[in-house]
């Protein structure tokens, strides 16, 4: 199952919009990842990870969003955050990754 | 919500998952994967690793990695000193720009601080090092804090009996390996005994030379139709080398006797089955039953055998199976005093006997195996080489053993033999 699932993605200019879903927070989440260095591999030069279908995100989610934000750095593009409820913009505040990207 | 409220359930809700995933997950890759995301994510570290240590190569293989890029060595070697420092160490995070005077600092200096690492965390279980943690700096900035240091000292000590679990499951799979291989070297052996004994009583005996090891492979034959599983035939196979065995024992003069000997003599030979159980008994046999199968292998189902006139019932599977053997051969070889009888006679034999001396459902066994053979049904060719190229080949033998079969149908639980 987990194999067949693809990551929604839109394209518009220079942004890619990743969903991330609750598919974040596995393993398997890796894709999202995967799925991020691939648009950015491809040129787009901001990467936008919505969190509209995401309740909550566990460490190996943050984890997967660290793997985000170094690919984008090493590529120089940037790095937003949608969508984000309350309690996950605390969370990403105290861990520090709100440092790294902008958050709409 | 608080922030260290907020802190405390997420780190918790890490060091909980990881907990579970160390007891729960098969995979081991996925398991170190999965504890790399959990630590990293639990208190948000920009990059890292956890290596696996090998004692026999002293290195450090790394397992998974996050951030740490394709130009980081994937194998790090490190010498007694640093291994003793790791092990006083513990399982506590060694701050990397502070152990600079190990050699293993010294010689990765640059790849550590190419990728920004800070701490390395070696996993020691039960005073042995199974492998490290490598982290990389914190996403906020900030220094590693001592309730940080204390969260990496938890997860990482689950990650050390991950691997610590894993070694032991592998060293156990080493050590089952070897023990199958000891046990069948043994096997071996013993199946080498038991042929150079076969070999020696049918020396003994000059006139039927091969005897017992020719009933070792009808037995066999006949263990395999019946589905037996490759232990079971081996077993029946060495019930049959040695169903005899109690002969070396009776004088030569007797068993070599080229007239049909007399009641004395006849009285000493029959006592060869019990002789044969009581030299085989005390032996560790690998299979079961094999002193019963020479202690009765001359009974009969009627009862008229030796030497304790058990009925069916009460006359083991084993010794029923070497019985219709050791005739079989006895009809199909010559004898001092008597040539071989030629195929059909042997099968109407079989057939007669069905029931009276010879376990019904073993003769249509046996029969059926014949069959196949020369029917080339399958491709072995064990009769053929144990009685020579043309004697199953002889005419109607074919519809004479299924037409044996059909008849014989009635008292087993076999299925009907086309007479086509
Ligand atoms: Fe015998």
């Amino acid at each position: 199952m987990d194999t067949e699932y693809k990551i929604p993605v839109q394209t518009s200019g220079e942004t890619a919009t990743v969903y991330a879903s609750d598919y974040l927070n596995k393993l398997s989440g890796e894709k999202i990842e995967r799925e991020c260095r691939r648009q950015i591999d491809a040129g787009y030069k901001t990467i936008v990870v919505n969190f509209g279908e995401t309740e909550i995100v566990n460490s190996i989610g943050v984890s997967i969003l660290l793997g985000v934000i170094d690919a984008a750095s090493g590529a120089g593009a940037k790095v937003v955050f949608s969508d984000v409820n309350e309690d996950t913009i605390e969370l990403f505040e105290m861990l520090g990754l709100t440092n790294h990207v902008r958050v709409n | 919500m608080p922030e260290n409220q907020q802190k405390l359930i997420h780190t918790f809700g890490a060091l909980a998952e990881l907990g579970h995933e160390v007891s729960q997950k098969n995979d081991f890759q996925e398991l170190i994967r999965t504890s790399l995301h959990l630590l990293l994510g639990a208190l948000g570290i920009m990059r890292g690793g956890v290596a696996r240590y090998s004692r026999f190569g002293h290195e450090l293989n790394m397992l998974a990695v996050r951030g740490l890029g394709d130009e980081f060595p994937l194998s790090l070697t490190i010498c007694s000193e640093d291994e003793r420092q790791f092990l006083t160490n513990g399982t506590v995070p060694i701050e990397i720009a502070q152990a600079k005077v190990l050699p293993f600092f010294q010689i990765y200096d640059r790849s550590f601080a190419a990728k920004k690492l800070e701490l390395l965390v070696p996993l020691v279980i039960r005073d042995e090092i199974v492998g490290v943690v490598l982290l990389g700096e914190k996403a906020n900035g900030e220094p590693y804090s001592s309730y940080d240091r204390d969260i990496i000292c938890a997860m990482t000590r689950h990650i050390g009996v991950g691997i610590a679990q894993r070694n032991l499951m592998a060293e156990l799979e080493r050590r089952a390996d070897e023990n199958r291989r000891l046990y069948d070297d043994l096997r071996m052996t013993y199946k080498d005994t038991v042929k150079a004994f076969a070999t020696a009583i049918d020396c003994k005996d000059k006139y039927t030379e091969g005897h017992s090891v020719r009933v070792g492979k009808y037995s066999e034959i006949i263990a395999a139709e019946l589905g037996w599983d490759d232990e079971q035939v081996e077993g029946a196979a060495v019930a049959g080398y040695l169903h005899d065995v109690g002969k070396l024992t009776v004088e030569s003069s007797i068993i070599n006797s080229p007239h049909r000997i007399n009641a004395k003599e006849t009285a000493a030979l029959n006592k060869h089955p019990v002789i044969g159980y009581e030299i085989l008994l005390p032996i560790h046999h690998p299979y079961a039953d094999v002193p019963l199968a020479a202690k009765y292998h001359h009974e009969r189902l009627d009862g008229r055998g030796y030497p304790d006139e058990l009925c069916d019932r009460d006359i083991p599977y084993i010794a029923k199976i070497v019985c219709l053997a050791d005739s079989f051969d006895a009809m199909t070889t010559d004898r001092p005093y008597k040539r071989r009888r030629p195929a059909h006679e042997v099968i109407e034999d079989l057939q007669y006997n069905a029931g009276r001396q010879f376990a019904p459902e073993l003769v249509t066994a046996f029969c059926r195996a014949m069959l196949k053979e020369i029917t080339q049904e399958t491709k072995e060719k064990k009769f053929r080489r144990l009685l020579g190229r043309e004697y199953l080949e002889a005419e109607g033998i074919v519809s004479l053993l299924k037409n044996a079969l059909n008849v014989m149908n009635g008292t087993s639980s076999l299925t009907l033999v086309n007479l086509d």
